[in-house]
This record gives structure tokens, C-alpha cells and sequence, in this order.
């Protein structure tokens, strides 16, 4: 059983010693009113430099990351993150500057920002950028803002729905719900793309825009994208790229060739920078030049030689994030396109698009691959022939491929895919490691029908067993107490 | 570099085994003239070497306030951070870790995040806390969205003694109609009472304020917009500096339902601006409400303690268009920073830094006030203050020509922030240099 630091807390303890500041307690007059002060000291740890460490090392080995082994977890692009990256955010001219020193001693950073979403820009096709969200929702909401600000902009107001796909993440029509818009589903026709006839039939005066991941959530290319283009611009409508798949396409094809107006991309997914086991992330959104004027405050501006923050900029939506968003992300993905270069890059999609499909041929005899033809990055299979003939859930398979030390894939979605195991392994994994996934997955095929029982105990090896989920959410207990 | 592994022998092979000729053919399916027919538009390839030598270069054209005193806060704080935060986060079990949602394979993470709620409800004396937000501006925005949400009303009252640019996310945030942003104007450096309590109706949702507020100051008319809004039954909200929490009455005793704050103070870099943290915490009644990850502590099948992400109904990947916000990715990372730090300072070393902050803003004051300046507001604070001075910008620029990092600058005055990193001999020059523009 593992203790929480407040258990190991001993009486007195401590790791902190304050330095002095010179000045004798007697010189000064502290001046708080009593009434606001707090009457009783908050419940932190008490503990030695040497245990805190070793506590929190001891963590770490309960939890694994892309540099403990296989993490093929779909839509979630869980690549190498490159090491460099994180010497180069750490970096004290980075790392060490206050978001409102004056503009001219912050140069560096501003020229880091301006270069990048120069080339976020060539790299989606698109005219203009903001680093400013902090993540891949946070870049979805700012975008349906600016959708909304270019409607209304226009007097446009009856605009009050919003079209997403029935294989979206649950992000997309979230964000739509929460500026407002009534959310309406397209379906996906048989071969797991866009239904046109679907979408023209939903089209009206009324549309907001479509948000639209390609490729989509299936791994499979839209490829009536222009087409999807043309009928909802025609009728008035924006385009959204939800640009979680978009390590399936750089330097082979841009969403702003594509027809979108907006586009996001997640520096943590695509640019190689950690996932840090749940953020920080970072959620650029990239526009078309008609768009630009909505973009959020500040923009990024050279005059000269000289970078500058702009704040003047009247039919900007706002801000969505205090300061300028992540800049310790942009750091991150700054070095590692420059690390790869244009040549480099390609060979990132080139790569992921040719891992992705090696398993999927591998995988098709053993597990029904419900659109089993060429996938991008990612591709979708399903454990429905497994849970048909011996019981056995793709929660099975997942909790089974813990013990096989590989982290399990996306299960459960997309929603439109039963029994779903959503597959990414990136370009970053050797075939020598593909290999042992697919040993892994076939085997746990094998067990599904000669011993289910012990498939559905699964994990045997990991430091828990299955946690009672149920029971956590039923009576939830969210933090510690002490025993009275 | 090249992160990709496989030769091309290897790729050859999977090549033969997928059944086509060339990677080119894994890409039939994109219409041809959606194809780039160009490289892209960058330069090439780098090898390490140069990399590090490019981007020290453009480090080194920005001014680190590591190396040189910084009074510059106004939401962003120059704390120190022990070694063990930097060296823990390093692990990379944790930093290349995704979210927990294999919870055997994340027993780690999700103690850590359990710990870190642990600690914001310990701090803000609130009952909940979730797994953070993106940081102190947006978690109180997401505070006014689920108090009309949870009260069914639209207006959310704001002192313009907030910070200006959480205000101006949160009227963003408001596009999505839900919310209509009413600013009551302060009085003197701090919010109006009065003017709250009377402004204050059956519409109101809530009323959210910031403590120690965007000039410094306390908000002594706590009490009274406490009872204000309670009063028509709209919530209180109120962001505050976790390391005040050290010293000052949490949000909790001054019966707050949501309590939100720039955690950046805890064991995160300045980084301009980002990655920070924002945390978010509530009391029980709001917990189905609260946006965003929530770890809860359960038994695994054999009766061992285990922690979940728990409550997931409320979120996005679950409810879709019916979620209260749309968040996925937090700031789990710079969260674990703080619990790290909450764990080394620990119980004193948190008051410690809360008083020393105090007593170095105090003596500020009266180094200041010696050399021939004056406060612009006359009202308690905590470890920032507004100075005033007829030409901050001028004054910033003539502190800058001494190596140091001046204040934020307001109107007629400059804002200066005192942090336990500062020190008695920094804080005399800071006084000799302004007195000595203010003699001029």
C-alpha cells in the first residue's frame, strides 16, 4: 500500500530554510488586520529534503511514461518527446523572464513566438496565427469565438448551430455547446467518412460551421474534404480543423489547402512535446487572412528588426489565457522543428502513416478491423469478434496489455466502433517494438479462448488490480483526512 | 535530428509486409491536388550541436530576472523554486506520461494529483479541488460559468480591482453567452461593499473578487459582500496567491463557494507567462458541477487503496455537448510542480514565506516613504503595492540601467512585488534609485 506524503509527515520536520533578508524583525511594522488573518496553519507536509524525494521517486515508478516502453494510445499521439527540447525550455533567458518585462529585453522570446507561428503558418497553409491557447480544447473554444465574432461581425446572428461529426472528440461539441450553439450531429456513411448527402440535408442559414478532424477519428482520410469545403461555405458556414490527427499529414498535404478557415494544432501531440501526464499542453490556432482581425490579444508584430506585443486591435475576440499562453510548450516545439527541418518533418508523417499500417496488416487476422483499408496514423479495430466468442471486452484487452508492459490503446472510442481500440503507435517506434506489441496482441487473442477467466483478472502484474471505479464515483473521497 | 528509428531496410520490409511499393502509396487516399507538390517552406534539418547554439543565442537576447532583482508581479511572482522541484520533475515517468487513464499503469500520477488536491483544499480551506485548470485567468472564468450554471442566473458582478486581463478573459469567455459581466468601480484600491451590496439582485449569480486584489491590497469588505450575495443566493468567488494562503484567512473561512488562483507561485518559472497553473476548488455542493479532472481514492479488487479519475460524467469525452466546459488537456505538470513545492517548504517554511513576503513589502513601504514617495492607495496589503510615480515607464527604464527589474506599470504609479527572494540591500537601492527620481 502505497502512503500519501501526509501519512509520512513527522512533527517538525522540514526541508526549507528560509534566507535571511538583513533586516532586524524590530524595523519593521507588519500590518495585516487580525480579522484577516488565518487562525489555524494549513495542513501541509511535514517531512525531510530526503524523503520528499524519495517519495515522489517512488511515484514516478508507479507511473509510465513514452520513455518506459509502447504507449500506442489513439488520437493522443504519444511520441518520443525529444530531450533537447527540454534543455532548451529550461534555459534561464526562457525559463527566467517575467511576462511584463519591457518588450526590449524579452526579444528573444517574442522572435521565438513570431518565428513559430511563422511556421505553424507554412506548415497548415494558413495566414495567421496565436500561440495564445493552452491546449487542444482551449484552441477549439478560442476558434468557435472567432466563428462566432466573424457571424456577428457581419450582422449574421441567427447562426446558432453548430455541426460535428458522430465520430468527434467529445471536445468538439463541447466547445460548441459552450459558446452557445446548438449542437448537430453528421453521420458517417459506410466506408467511415463524412456523409455528403447527410451534411447537405443539415446545411441551412443557420449553420455556424463544421468542425472536422483529418484525418478523422477513424484514421481514415476525408477525402470529399474539398467537397465538404464547398458545401459548407456555401451556404455561409466556417470550416474547423481539429488538428489532433495532424501527424498523419505534415509536409504532405495543409488543412488550408484543404478549404478550412481554422485550424488548431497541439504542440503536444504533433511537435514532440510531453504530455506531462496531463498538461501542459499547448493549443495554437492557425487562420485564414479574412479571419486575422479576430485573432486573440496580443499579436506579435516586427517593425524594423524589432518585435512588439499589440494589444490595439478593436474586433479582436479578447484573451483567453492570462498572458500569452505556453510559452515554455512553444520553446519545446520551436527546437523540434527546427531539429527536423522541412525534409525531417515529412518523415515524421511519413513514418507514423507507414507504422500505423504495418500493425493494422498484422493485426487483421486476429482482431475485426471495421474499415480495414489504408489508414493514416491511427486506425481503429474492434474487440467485438472477442467479446462475442469468449466474453472478452476490449477493457480485457487493455488491462491484459498492461502485464504484456505496453501501455493499452484508446478503447471505447469512437463511439461509432463497438468494443473500439483506437491504435497510434507514431513514427518514433521500432518495428523490433511494433513486433512485440503484435506478439502481445495476438497472444491475448489466443487466451481469449483458451483461458478467458484469467483475461478478465487482468492486470496480474501491475501495482494495483482493476480499482472499483464504480465505487469511487458513487462515494467519492477527493482528498485526504487526517483520522480524527 | 531524426527521431524517426528505422532504417531503410526496415521500412523496405514493413513495406513488403503492408503488401505496397512505397510509403508514396500510403497516401493514395489524399485527392492529388490536395498535395503539397513543394517541401515546405523551412529550413533544413539540424544536427544537436546546432541546435544548442541557436537557441542559447536566442535565450541570451532576453534579460532573466534570475540573475538580477525583480519587483514584477501583477499576477506572475519571482518565488524561489528549491532544486528538488526542477530534479523531481525531470522524471520522465511523469512528464512523458499521458493522462491517467489506465489507472494500474498510473497508480504514480494519480497520487500525485490526489496529493496536490489534498493540499489546494488544505490551503483555501475549500472541500474540493480538482486536477487544475490552465491557469489563474481561465479557472476564473470557468468560476463565473458554473455559477450560472449552478444558480441558473447570468449576471456575475466583478470589482475592477481584479486583474485587468482576468478580466478580460473572462469577458471573452462570456461570448458564449451565458454571462453578462457587470464591473462595479473600487474605491480607493479596493473593491466598493457598498456599492456591491447594492447592486446585487435575484439575477445575480455571483460576485467574484480577487484577495490580496490586482493592486495588492486586502479586500477588507470581505464580510459584508460575503452576506451580500449569499443574501439574494448568488456564490461567492474569489482568486487568490497561494502564498498568502500561508498567512491569510483562506476562502473557506470567508465562505466562498469557489475558490480559483494563479498557482505559477508554487514551484513554477516565470517562462513569460506560461505554463502556469490554475487551481480550482469548491465546496461539496458544486462538486458534480466542477470542471475538469478529479482523482478519487477507491480499493483495487483485493481491497488495496488505489486512486481513479473519478466523476468522469461531467466531462466532455463522456457528456460531449451537455459537459459544463470543454477542458481535457490541464497544466497536470506544473500541478505536480506545486505539490512538490507544498511538500518541501511544508507547514512552516509556507508561513514562513508568507510573513517574509509581508515584512519585505513593509519595509519597501518605509525605505519608499523615507526617500520622499508615497503609496497610492493607503490600505493594507500583502506583498505588493502601488508606488506612485509620475513616470513609471521612465522610472522602470532608469531601475533597468541599474540591472534592475522594475515594477508593473499603472497609471501614475508602478506596481512593485516583494518576494522572500529579495533582500535588504535590493530594496534600498530600488528606494534610492526611485527617490531619486522622485527628487528630480
Amino acid at each position: 500500500m502505497s502512503k500519501l506524503i501526509f501519512e509520512k509527515s513527522v512533527k517538525g520536520a522540514r526541508a526549507f530554510t528560509l534566507p535571511e533578508s538583513g533586516i532586524p524583525p524590530a524595523m519593521v511594522t507588519e500590518a495585516i488586520p487580525a480579522d484577516l488573518l488565518r487562525e489555524e496553519d494549513p495542513l501541509l507536509p511535514e517531512i525531510s529534503e530526503v524523503e520528499a524525494v524519495r517519495h515522489f521517486t517512488a511515484l514516478s515508478q508507479r507511473s509510465y511514461g513514452v520513455d518506459s516502453g509502447f504507449y500506442p494510445l489513439g488520437s493522443c499521439t504519444m511520441k518520443y518527446n525529444p530531450k533537447i527540447n527540454e534543455w532548451a525550455a529550461r534555459l534561464p533567458g526562457f525559463a527566467g523572464i517575467h511576462p511584463y518585462q519591457p518588450e526590449e529585453t524579452v526579444q528573444g522570446a517574442l522572435e521565438l513566438m513570431y518565428e513559430l507561428e511563422q511556421m505553424l503558418c507554412e506548415i497548415t497553409g494558413m495566414d495567421s496565427f496565436t500561440l495564445q491557447p493552452a491546449a487542444g480544447a482551449h484552441g477549439e473554444m478560442t476558434g468557435a469565438m472567432i466563428i462566432k465574432a466573424y457571424h456577428n461581425s457581419r450582422g449574421d446572428t441567427k447562426r446558432t448551430k453548430m455541426i460535428v461529426p458522430d465520430s468527434a472528440h467529445g471536445t468538439n461539441p463541447a466547445t460548441a455547446n459552450m459558446l452557445g450553439y446548438k449542437v448537430i450531429e453528421v453521420k458517417s456513411d459506410e466506408r467511415g467518412l463524412v456523409d455528403l448527402e447527410d451534411l447537405r440535408a443539415l446545411m441551412s442559414d443557420e449553420i455556424a460551421g463544421l468542425m472536422l478532424t483529418n484525418p478523422n477519428t477513424l484514421g481514415l482520410f476525408e477525402e470529399n474534404i474539398r467537397e465538404i469545403a464547398a458545401i459548407v461555405h456555401d451556404a455561409g458556414g466556417l470550416l474547423y480543423y481539429d488538428g489532433a490527427n495532424a501527424n498523419a499529414i505534415i509536409g504532405i498535404a495543409r488543412p488550408g489547402d484543404m478549404g478550412f478557415d481554422i485550424c488548431h494544432l497541439n504542440l503536444h501531440k504533433t511537435f514532440g512535446t510531453p504530455h506531462g501526464g496531463g498538461g501542459p499542453g499547448s493549443g495554437p490556432i492557425g487562420v485564414k487572412s479574412f479571419l486575422a482581425e479576430f485573432l486573440p490579444v496580443p499579436v506579435i508584430e516586427k517593425h524594423e528588426g524589432k518585435y512588439r506585443l499589440n494589444y490595439d486591435r478593436p474586433r479582436s475576440i479578447g484573451k483567453v489565457h492570462t498572458f500569452y499562453g505556453n510559452f515554455g510548450v512553444m520553446v519545446k516545439a520551436y527546437t523540434y522543428i527546427k531539429a527536423l527541418g522541412n525534409t525531417g518533418l515529412k518523415e515524421v508523417s511519413r513514418n507514423a502513416v507507414l507504422n500505423a499500417n504495418y500493425l493494422r496488416t498484422k493485426l487483421a487476422g486476429s482482431y475485426d478491423i471495421p474499415y480495414n483499408r489504408l489508414c493514416k496514423h491511427e486506425f481503429v479495430a474492434s474487440a467485438r469478434k472477442q467479446k462475442k466468442e469468449a466474453g472478452i471486452t476490449a477493457l480485457d484487452i487493455a488491462k491484459a496489455l498492461i502485464d504484456r508492459g505496453c501501455h493499452p490503446p484508446t478503447i471505447y472510442f469512437p463511439l461509432i466502433v463497438e468494443e473500439a481500440l483506437m491504435i497510434e503507435p507514431t513514427e518514433t517506434e521500432t518495428r523490433e517494438r511494433l513486433d512485440t506489441f503484435i506478439e502481445a496482441m495476438l497472444e491475448i487473442d489466443r487466451q481469449a479462448r483458451e483461458n478467458p477467466e484469467r483475461l478478465k483478472e487482468a492486470p496480474h502484474k501491475a501495482v494495483i488490480r482493476r480499482p472499483d471505479e464504480t465505487g469511487a464515483a458513487r462515494n467519492p473521497v477527493l482528498k485526504w483526512k487526517p483520522k480524527e | 535530428m531524426n527521431y524517426v528509428p528505422n532504417p531503410p531496410w526496415v521500412v523496405r520490409q514493413m513495406l513488403d509486409t503492408i503488401g505496397i511499393k512505397s510509403i508514396d502509396d500510403l497516401f493514395a487516399d489524399i485527392p492529388e491536388t490536395l498535395k503539397l507538390k513543394r517541401e515546405l517552406n523551412l529550413p533544413g534539418p539540424k544536427s544537436e550541436v546546432e541546435l544548442r547554439r541557436e537557441l542559447a543565442a536566442l535565450a541570451a537576447k532576453n534579460l532573466s530576472a534570475d540573475d538580477r532583482p525583480c519587483f514584477l508581479g501583477a499576477g506572475a511572482y519571482d518565488h524561489y523554486i528549491p532544486a528538488v522541484v526542477e530534479q523531481m520533475l525531470l522524471r520522465s515517468e511523469f512528464y512523458t506520461a499521458y493522462t491517467p487513464y489506465q489507472p494500474e499503469l498510473s497508480q504514480g500520477v494519480l497520487q500525485t494529483i490526489f496529493e496536490y488536491q489534498t493540499m489546494i483544499c488544505n490551503l483555501t480551506g475549500m472541500d474540493l479541488a480538482n486536477a487544475s485548470m490552465y491557469d489563474g485567468g481561465s479557472a476564473l472564468a470557468e468560476a463565473c460559468s458554473l455559477a450560472c450554471d449552478a444558480t441558473r442566473r447570468r449576471k456575475i458582478l466583478i470589482p475592477d480591482t481584479v486583474h485587468p486581463r482576468y478580466l478580460e478573459v473572462i469577458r471573452t469567455y462570456a461570448m458564449g453567452g451565458k454571462m453578462e459581466i457587470i464591473t462595479v468601480p473600487g474605491k480607493d484600491g479596493i473593491a466598493d461593499p457598498d456599492a456591491i451590496t447594492s447592486m446585487v439582485d435575484s439575477q445575480t449569480a455571483a460576485v467574484a473578487i480577487q484577495h490580496p486584489n490586482f493592486y495588492g491590497n486586502l479586500e477588507t469588505g470581505l464580510r459584508q459582500i460575503e452576506k451580500a450575495v449569499h443574501g439574494v443566493k448568488g456564490l461567492l468567488i474569489m482568486a487568490v496567491d497561494p502564498i498568502s494562503l500561508g498567512i491569510l484567512k483562506p476562502p473557506g473561512a470567508w465562505g466562498a463557494d469557489i475558490a480559483v488562483g494563479e498557482g505559477q507561485s508554487l514551484g513554477n518559472p516565470l517562462s513569460f507567462g506560461g505554463p502556469y497553473l490554475g487551481f480550482f476548488a469548491a465546496t461539496e455542493k458544486l462538486m458534480r458541477r466542477v470542471p475538469g479532472r478529479l482523482v478519487g481514492e477507491t480499493v483495487d479488487r483485493e481491497g488495496n487503496r488505489a486512486f481513479v479519475l473519478t466523476l468522469q460524467a461531467r466531462e466532455q469525452h463522456i457528456r460531449r455537448e451537455k459537459a459544463g466546459s470543454n477542458i481535457c488537456s490541464n497544466e497536470a505538470l506544473c500541478a505536480l510542480a506545486a505539490t512538490i513545492y507544498l511538500t518541501l517548504v511544508g507547514r512552516e517554511g509556507l508561513k514562513e514565506i508568507a510573513r517574509r513576503c509581508h515584512q519585505l513589502a513593509c519595509y519597501a513601504k518605509q525605505q519608499l516613504e523615507k526617500a520622499g514617495l508615497k503609496l497610492k492607495y493607503q490600505k493594507p496589503f500583502f506583498k505588493e503595492f502601488a508606488v506612485a510615480i509620475p513616470d513609471p515607464r521612465a522610472a522602470n527604464t532608469a531601475l533597468l540601467k541599474e540591472g534592475i527589474i522594475g515594477g508593473y506599470e499603472l497609471d501614475r504609479a508602478l506596481l512593485l512585488a516583494f518576494t522572500e527572494k529579495r533582500t535588504r540591500a535590493e530594496i534600498d537601492r530600488l528606494a534610492s534609485i526611485l527617490g531619486g527620481i522622485a527628487r528630480e
